[in-house]
């Protein structure tokens, strides 16, 4: 835990942080009221990206890079995952 | 010097995700949702992995950001191109004002144009 960061910059992060969270609700509301389920999909997509958004900051206040490692493979789960759904949804208007 | 260039990158980077997020809750359809989603959240974790690499310098962390941000923006693409189509398939309603529908003459939809 590196702590040493100049004022300016610990601004900035704790406004981030508060960014990103007003963000994540304004998501959370889409997915609870979404019309339709590629609505949904789209906000869980969305979920994902501001958790990688989270991670970035938290190793930014730490110092602790390895925590990109953690970051790629949510890129990757992330993007497997809307693919699958989207397969499923559209392999369900065929049949 | 360059921690105001990192805290800049780092702001940055989170207020467009909070767009992102922002037009996710207020767009009128799936598509301009969707628009949102994808081409705003990929920018901003881009800028944000950028402030961090300014912030702590080191070669690992310099190609771990590049291969992040080279597979997000291969993938977002792609995958916002197949969830839209499945949403069109889906008979999703499009928003009343859309003036250009150019997969009509392929796909026949039921019911067009309503919000």
């Amino acid at each position: 835990m590196t702590t040493n960061l100049s004022p300016l910059l610990q601004v900035a992060i704790y406004a981030s942080f508060a960014l990103l969270f007003l963000g994540l609700f304004a998501t959370f509301l889409r997915l609870l009221k979404g019309p339709s389920l590629p609505d949904r999909v789209v906000a869980i997509d969305l979920f994902t990206m501001f958790v990688m958004g989270i991670i970035i900051l938290y190793s930014a206040i730490t110092g602790l890079t390895i925590y990109m490692n953690a970051v790629f493979v949510l890129a990757f789960i992330a993007f497997m995952g809307t693919v699958a759904f989207a397969r499923y949804l559209e392999k369900g208007t065929e049949s | 010097m360059s921690e105001i260039f990192a805290a800049l990158f780092l702001f940055a980077g989170s207020f467009f995700m909070f767009l992102a997020g922002l037009g996710t809750l207020r767009f009128p359809d799936l598509f301009s949702r969707m628009h949102a989603a994808t081409k705003a959240a990929s920018f901003g974790i881009g800028l944000m992995l950028t402030g961090l690499v300014i912030l702590y310098f080191s070669w690992y962390l310099l190609i771990m950001s590049a291969l992040i941000i080279f597979f997000i923006f291969i993938t977002a693409p792609v995958a916002a191109h197949m969830l839209g189509r499945a949403g069109y398939l889906l008979q999703v309603p499009l928003y009343e004002k859309t003036i250009a529908d150019e997969m009509a003459d392929v796909f026949e939809r039921s019911s067009s144009h309503e919000s």
